[in-house]
């Protein structure tokens, strides 16, 4: 583990505590008139299903950032001697192929599957909102460019890009954990931005119509400041649905690619790449399947159900 | 209509342009030599080169390139691969079966999806809308190859004779079934939840209260009045899967060995056979544009306030 690597780990967990800890904030007094966010903050509290659902995340990234927590067995540690043993007291989910303990295995692996899963999701927001808010809010010709990229984007086969993309990263040469991971990150946002452009354009062009816009851009606010001060808070939320839906499905495409074999590779093991491993044992040896795609659908599942959970709240039609 | 239809026509130009010339400069533009290992474990003779160069125009300027390659592609000249293979020819031989297995997957995901929507939608909270609920989150959260794996064992264990785990040469209905199955299973998951979101914010609305206090039959209520208003978002859905479908699809038949363009396409891009990589994007792009231009037009039909002048 090198120096960047713990940093880069540290900005993509604490962006999801982050994200936690504004919606800790959102909880205002009873008295005072309530926004959108904190009424759906009072409606999500009781919940269940994203009580659980956040519980789960917060133990998933807290099993990302500090693996020693759970094992102290080494993944690496190979003993052929133990080679596709089936899970035991001493190795709860057994041995894979070469003698590594699963478990520790699963349990380091966790970093890097959340890892792709919310750098690719922020990216690709990041990239998708800020041309979707400007296309959305200037309309005219930035609108019709903008568009009709998203388009040529939608019309490309997700897979078939992303696999022409990671083909020309890895004949580039790209070859440490932080690089991989980059490169997988890269094609997921590279590809799928139109996705979040669309939702954030069609919520600018419903909000720039409102008054407090017009009022704003009459007292002289330059563009910059409407867009961030004004449209920004107003078009967020479902985008942000988005997002939380999108990092669940993100980290299912990085284990569709490393099956394919070009998403991650040693020495980034994510679960995907474990199951990718196990293709070739499954029938004598399920658990080298199972244990790291139970973590997966676990944790796509979690994502996918507090964003529409969020969504739910946000949508006042729906209570 | 006839106007709509040209100018979306007119529309898909650009796009389809804007999508080819993507996949051609990024199958070209790669770095690396592309003859590498054309000529065993030796490096390629000089004359070698120069006549390959020639022939795929690999000095001109990318702009130069694609542009000779479209001029030939609308005359029906696809190319050929480095070692003189048609690529027509091969992209004719595999793209029924993949045709034939997305045909599948859609039918499947519209008959069990719809079904299922429908279903929970008319019923609301009970115990079998709870189950769709939960088996559709657990489809969508479940990658395709993972679903592929689990269902292929089954079939292994199984051994029956009429559900094979592995697909022929020929490519049969009968053993796309299964397949065809896994690939739209996470699309299915979601016609179904779409279905049934659009039929509960239907059911309350006035025309269904007007129909039934007119005293029309149930059966012409939902069949008629709510499934027709219900189409419109799963139509659009199932036509805009179909570009996922075409993708998954690589995923799909490399898992059931079925001969499809899936696995051609996957193999040509480490092969770096740039050829028929654009050439089968070509088709996929096409064939996206022209269904959901076709969903496009069928909301008229649905729709009656709808119209295309």
């Amino acid at each position: 583990m090198t120096e960047s690597t713990t940093t880069a780990m540290g900005a993509g967990a604490a962006s999801a505590e982050d994200q936690i800890a504004a919606l800790d904030q959102l909880e205002t007094k009873p008295g005072k008139p309530r926004s959108l966010w904190s009424d759906a903050w009072l409606d999500l509290r009781h919940r269940p299903v994203f009580v659980v659902c956040v519980l789960l995340i917060a133990f998933l990234v807290v099993m990302a950032l500090f693996p020693g927590l759970f094992t102290s067995v080494d993944p690496t540690h190979k003993d052929l001697a133990h080679s596709r043993e089936a899970p035991s007291a001493q190795a709860w989910f057994g041995y894979d192929v070469q003698g590594r303990d699963i478990y520790a295995r699963v349990i380091y692996g966790a970093r890097w599957s959340i890892l792709v899963g919310v750098l690719a999701s922020l990216l690709s927001v990041l990239i998708g909102g800020t041309v979707g808010i400007m296309a959305g809010y200037r309309g005219g010709w930035l609108d019709g460019v903008a568009s009709r990229t998203a388009e040529i984007f939608f019309g490309l086969p997700f897979v078939l890009g992303a696999i022409v993309v990671l083909t020309a990263f890895r004949s580039a040469g790209v070859n440490s954990a932080i690089a991989i991971v980059g490169a997988v990150v890269v094609s997921i946002a590279v590809l799928i931005w139109p996705v979040s452009m669309r939702i954030m354009r069609s919520a600018a062009i419903g909000a720039r119509q409102h008054d407090y816009v017009k009022a704003a851009r009459a007292l002289g606010a330059s563009t910059t400041r409407v867009l961030i001060k004004h449209l920004l808070p107003n078009c967020l939320a479902p985008v942000l649905v988005y997002a939380t839906i999108a990092l669940g499905e993100f980290i299912g495409l990085e284990a569709t690619l490393s099956f394919l074999g070009i998403g991650l590779r040693d020495p980034a093991v994510s679960w995907g790449v474990m199951i990718a491993d196990s293709r070739n044992y499954i029938r004598v040896a399920p658990y080298l399947l199972f244990f790291p795609a139970g973590f997966l659908v676990v944790t796509v599942l979690s994502f996918v159900m507090l964003g529409d959970a969020i969504r739910d709240a946000l949508d006042p039609k729906l209570r | 209509m006839g106007r709509y239809v040209l100018r979306r026509l007119l529309q898909i130009v650009p796009v389809f342009i804007g999508t080819t010339f993507l996949i051609y400069v990024l199958i070209w533009a790669i770095p690396g030599d592309p003859f590498a290992g054309l000529c065993g474990e030796r490096r390629c003779p000089d004359s070698f080169i120069a006549t390959m160069t020639e022939k795929y125009h690999l000095n001109d300027s990318i702009f130069v390139q694609y542009f000779k390659y479209m001029t030939a592609l609308v005359q029906g000249d696809f190319g050929e691969t480095f070692n003189g293979q048609s690529v027509g020819e091969l992209i004719s031989l595999r793209f029924p079966v993949s045709v034939r297995l997305a045909i599948v997957a859609v039918a499947i995901e519209a008959l069990i999806g719809v079904t299922a929507g429908i279903l929970t939608g008319l019923r609301g909270r009970s115990f079998l809308d709870n189950l769709v609920l939960a088996s559709t989150l657990f489809l969508i959260s479940m990658p395709t190859f993972v679903t592929g794996f689990v269902v292929q064992q089954l079939l292994l264990k199984g051994d029956w004779e009429f559900l094979p785990p592995t697909v022929s040469d020929q490519a049969r209905w009968s053993e796309l079934i299964i397949p065809g199955f896994v690939l739209g299973a996470v699309a299915m998951a979601f016609v179904a939840r779409l279905t049934r979101t659009s039929i509960m914010e239907n059911k309350r609305s006035d025309y269904m209260r007007t129909a039934r206090a007119k005293g029309l039959p149930n059966s012409r209520i939902v069949g008629v009045h709510l499934l027709r208003n219900s189409a419109i978002p799963v139509l659009t859905f199932l036509g805009t899967s179909l570009g996922g479908l075409m993708g998954g699809a690589i995923v799909t038949e490399g898992i059931f060995d079925i001969k499809g363009v899936g696995g051609l396409i996957y193999r040509s891009i480490l092969d770096k056979e740039g050829f028929i990589v654009t050439g089968v994007v070509v088709l996929l792009v096409i064939v996206f544009l022209m269904v959901n231009l076709i969903i496009d037009l069928l909301y008229a039909v649905l729709d009656p306030r709808i119209r295309y002048d």
